[in-house]
């Protein structure tokens, strides 16, 4: 019977990612069967509530306080869990600058700080961020909203009074972005070039760019653009404002636009805006095979085909002689014939998907594309490909690009179903990942020779990112992991393996 | 245009919120300064509506 | 329906409330009997810290500080017909700050009390304070004994008259040009006063001992041996200079901030006359040995008009000394303390540099907007008394006014501003 307690601390706050490694720590000690530390806003305790976590005591939080919240096999586990969270709070940041660092609380006083500030980077809360781009916005700030589960309306307004102002409002949700080479929240080192990207999904962005980077090409300026942009109550109005930008830019020769399909009124003038330019335009409608582009574009339903198409069609393929498909198979355990995808990042996950919807071999995914049915209890035991940083896995959770805790379990979890034949997986790296995604992949796996299904993978980065892309593969492979050039190449060869099991 | 002049000049940022974004772009040698940011203490709507309507 | 004020038109009355502030030029001119100095201050009348307050809401301190302010202008004639009569209803109370006067703590200004008179020559209006009655058994902690009673009728027949003297003999002492070598002097003019009240005592030790009839020795002694006695001075110099930045329409500055022991209140320029209160907040910081949070009065006192301009806890970085004192950390956070006051307040004195921020002036003319927009509310570098009158200090820290009082503050401007 679980036993949960919660203690509230008045008027304390502390950012997510800070309190979510407190939680995760909590998490793992002994009795312990989930532990949260949040923020007492609305959305948090009915989060909380739904994981089983909130009691009275947690109720009365208003949302300045802080809820400790754990789920213990009896009383002394939970109150020694709460005394952890405790310590591990106020303990002295390790990595300040030095004791009294001092930052300033107020746009005004930041401003006074850096003459000349052209950006804000906003990844406070959702139920806040409004507020705070609206300030920058009227500070003649450029704004990149990493922040979500910001109500669409406010999305559309702090548009359209971005665009009357002539400022780039990139986000909501926008993971990724590369001005001027300067990587921006979730974003590679990339070399520069002129290919100008836009787009709608962070790691559709981190996917083709680091191809263009592997492909030897390089880029002008990454801009993300927000998930919904091109929803048509948003209307595309920061795609269309980066590309007229992008088009203008003399460092950029062309264009590279990714997103989910489009809404079609929104497809219509998106597409009308690149016919009047003179620039190349590689379009990705992650999943969209067939739709009529401006004699200056090409479309394409995968990302790897949309990065050739910017490297003036190189072909990216494997380095040396591809695994051969039957070998793999050879090493799967008899009687296991199920592919499980595990991704960090959605848009892999679509792409993925767009390979096995092509191939005509039935999967589910929990944000499945059209033609791809919806995970859920009714699915059985079809091959499955989840993003695990939609919000069903998330809550109370670090994306799985910063904390490789729940994809690991998952992982290893995988491997113990006697199901599983094949495991699918990306490996993101650069600015805002994990300090060493490979060696947390690692940690999960038992050795090569107790392993009874194959871990195919793909790196997405460069060489100098600060985990190293070379390093990072060669740290997987040494594992036993297969590692493909692309996302794209990885599902294709998973593909290629469930066909070659008996 | 001001969406212009951020593409070619340098990027110099206020962020608010998640502090490892700053330590990132230090990092990077990218001019930033990091906003200490809490919610508003202010959770009266009513107030905060005055607040943006008389300049706060 | 009011036509709403235009930002523009708040952001110039702003400026002009700085100005004024930063204008000031504020004399210790005369100490002199309450009746004397403070005009048309009512017969049966008693001055208290903080905003309105009747008896029965008084605070332990206050109430004991009251019946002993009674006993001593002979309206009763022991402690116990005092407080019968306090209760009355017959006494009216009323709060300094209605007359142009502070008082430390508990407060109490009566008519044949001696009060120091700060002139702002800049714009010749006038502030009032009590002179410091030294540490201890002392009215301002409540004490009402006869030891107290005594001491300030010395203070109001004596010492007083002597210090006025003294001050009159060399035509004031200007405070702006003392309070800046205080400042590099580790005083921040609240909790730590111990340079300001030597210099001004070698100001005016000459003075004193060619105008002294009687008791020199005594009054060296009385104001030598007080290392506060320059906080009364400094918070009837900070009255003298928030005062004509006061009532100016559509400002949003602070002009007043002041506790009773149970509510805190604030006043501000934009917005007349109206106290908006709410409940006085326990200080946090070091207590002295024995006594614990129980043992703690609610805040009390005018003395937080030397925070509303840009002294005490926002001059915080000036004070290496009273940060341990007050427990408020380590050097780099009372710098913190005062950077981010910065963050709530027009402008800066620069006339007040702070040696330990390069220089910067203190941060001067509190908005309210600001404060309800960071969320930061002013840092005030306090005293804890203990709650039962008569035994004095028990400890030092710091302390915030409540959140509520801005809030209501903003709601009465955007009422009178046509923003609601």
């Amino acid at each position: 019977m679980a036993h949960v307690v919660n203690q509230v601390r008045r008027a304390f706050y502390r950012d997510s990612v800070a309190l979510m490694r407190i939680s995760r720590a909590v998490g793992a000690l002994d009795g312990v069967a989930s532990a949260a530390l949040m923020i007492g806003s609305v959305t948090n305790k009915n989060l909380m509530r739904d994981a089983g976590l909130l009691n009275t005591d947690g109720e009365g939080a208003g949302p300045n306080d802080l809820i400790f919240a754990v789920s213990a096999d009896g009383e002394a586990a939970a109150a020694s869990a709460l005394a952890e969270a405790e310590r591990l709070l106020d303990a002295p940041a390790a990595s300040e600058k030095g004791a009294g660092q001092w930052y300033p609380k107020s746009l005004d006083t930041a401003l006074a700080q850096l003459p000349g500030a052209n950006l804000a980077l906003i990844s406070v809360p959702g139920e806040f961020a409004a507020a705070e781009a609206r300030r920058a916005l009227n500070r003649g700030l450029h704004v990149m909203m990493f922040s979500d589960n910001v109500p669409i309306a406010d999305e559309v307004a702090l548009k359209q009074d971005a665009r009357q102002r002539g400022l780039l409002m990139m986000g909501p949700d926008c993971g990724t972005a590369i001005i001027g080479g300067v990587p921006l929240a979730f974003a590679n080192v990339i070399g520069r070039g002129d290919i100008g990207l836009v787009g709608a999904s962070g790691t559709g962005l981190q996917e083709v760019s680091t191809l263009i980077a592997r492909g030897g090409g390089g880029v002008s300026h990454v801009i993300g653009v927000g998930g919904r942009d091109l929803k048509q109550a948003v209307g595309g109005i920061t795609t269309l404002m980066a590309f007229d930008a992008l088009d203008r830019d003399p460092g950029t020769k062309q264009i590279v636009l990714i997103s989910k399909p489009p809404e079609p009124a929104v497809a219509k003038v998106v597409l009308d805006r690149i016919a009047q330019s003179s620039k190349k335009v590689s379009i990705c409608f992650i999943g969209v095979e067939d739709m009529p582009v401006p004699p200056n574009a090409a479309l394409f339903s995968d990302l790897r085909s949309t990065a050739q198409s910017a490297l003036s069609d190189k072909r990216i393929g494997w380095n040396a002689q591809p695994p051969a498909a039957s070998e793999l198979a050879a090493r799967v355990a008899r009687g296991r014939s199920r592919m499980q995808g595990l991704f960090s990042g959605g848009t892999m996950c679509a792409e993925a998907q767009v390979f096995f919807r092509r191939a005509g071999i039935a999967v589910a995914s929990n944000v499945p594309i059209p033609g791809v049915r919806k995970a859920d209890a009714t699915a059985g035991d079809m091959h499955a490909l989840l993003d695990l940083g939609d919000d069903e896995y998330t809550v109370g959770r670090p994306h799985p690009m910063i904390d490789a805790t729940l994809r690991n379990r998952m992982l290893a979890d995988a491997l113990e179903d006697n199901r599983t034949a094949v495991i699918l997986m990306d490996v993101v790296i650069g600015y805002g990942a994990n300090a060493d995604p490979a060696g947390e992949l690692i940690s999960a796996l038992p050795p090569v020779n107790e392993r009874k299904a194959v871990v195919i993978t793909s790196v997405c980065g460069t060489e100098d990112d600060p985990q190293g892309y070379s390093r990072q593969v060669a740290l997987l492979e040494d594992a036993g992991v297969v590692v493909a050039p692309s996302n794209a190449h990885a599902a294709e060869l998973a593909i290629d393996v469930l066909r070659k099991l008996p | 245009m001001e969406t212009d002049k951020l593409l070619q000049m340098e990027v110099r940022v206020v962020n608010i919120g998640l502090r490892e974004f700053a330590r990132d772009l230090e990092r990077c040698n990218v001019p930033v300064v990091h906003l200490d940011w809490s919610p508003p203490a202010v959770i009266n709507p009513r107030i905060s509506e005055l607040l943006a309507k008389l300049g706060g | 329906m009011t036509v709403p004020t235009s930002g523009d038109a708040i952001a110039a009355a702003n400026r002009e409330a700085l100005r004024r502030i930063l204008a000031s030029e504020p004399v210790l001119v005369d100490v002199r009997l309450a009746k004397d100095a403070i005009p048309q201050l009512p017969d049966r009348t008693i001055l208290h810290a903080g905003p309105p307050i009747g008896w029965d809401r008084m605070c332990g301190p206050m109430r004991g500080a009251v019946a002993g302010a009674i006993v001593f202008e002979g309206w009763a004639p022991d402690l116990e017909a005092a407080s019968r009569l306090a209760a009355s209803g017959e006494i009216r109370f009323e709060p300094n700050h209605h007359y142009d006067a502070v008082g430390p703590m508990t407060g109490m200004t009566t008519r044949n009390m001696a009060v120091l008179v700060v002139e702002n020559r800049a714009f010749g209006n006038r502030a009032f304070c009590t002179v410091n009655e030294g540490i201890g058994n002392v009215m301002r902690f409540g004490g009402n004994d006869r030891e107290v009673i005594d001491r300030l009728k010395w203070m109001a027949a004596v010492a007083g008259p002597a210090l006025g003297a003294a001050i009159r003999n060399r035509d004031g002492v200007p405070l702006k040009p003392l309070i800046a070598r205080g400042l590099a002097m580790g005083d921040e003019m609240h909790m730590r006063n111990a340079a300001c009240s030597s210099l001004i005592l070698r100001e005016l030790a000459g003075d004193l001992a060619d105008t002294a009839t009687r008791d020199l020795g005594r009054i060296l002694r009385f104001v030598a041996g007080n290392d506060m006695f320059f906080l009364n001075v400094a918070m009837a110099m900070a009255k003298a200079t928030v005062a004509p930045a006061h009532g100016i329409a559509h400002s949003t500055v602070v002009t007043t901030m002041a506790r009773n022991g149970t509510d805190f209140g604030i006043r501000v320029s934009g917005t007349g006359d109206r106290w908006f209160t709410g409940p006085a907040q326990p200080a946090k910081g070091l207590l002295f040995a024995g006594f614990t949070e129980a043992d703690a009065n609610p805040d009390i006192g005018d003395s937080c008009i030397t925070e509303t301009v840009g002294l005490g806890g926002f001059a915080m970085a000036a004070s290496p000394a009273v940060v341990g004192f007050i427990g408020a950390g380590t050097l780099a956070d009372a710098i913190g303390y005062t950077r981010s006051m910065r963050e709530i307040t027009l402008g800066t004195n620069t006339d007040w540099a702070l040696p330990t921020l390069d220089m910067m002036g203190v941060p001067t003319a509190i908005d309210i907007r600001k404060v309800l927009a960071t969320g930061l509310l002013p840092v005030i570098n306090t005293a804890i008394a203990n709650r039962l009158p008569g035994r004095g200090q028990i400890g030092a820290g710091v302390v915030h006014p409540p959140l509520a009082c801005f809030e209501q503050a903003l709601v009465a401007f955007a009422d009178m501003n046509g923003a609601n």
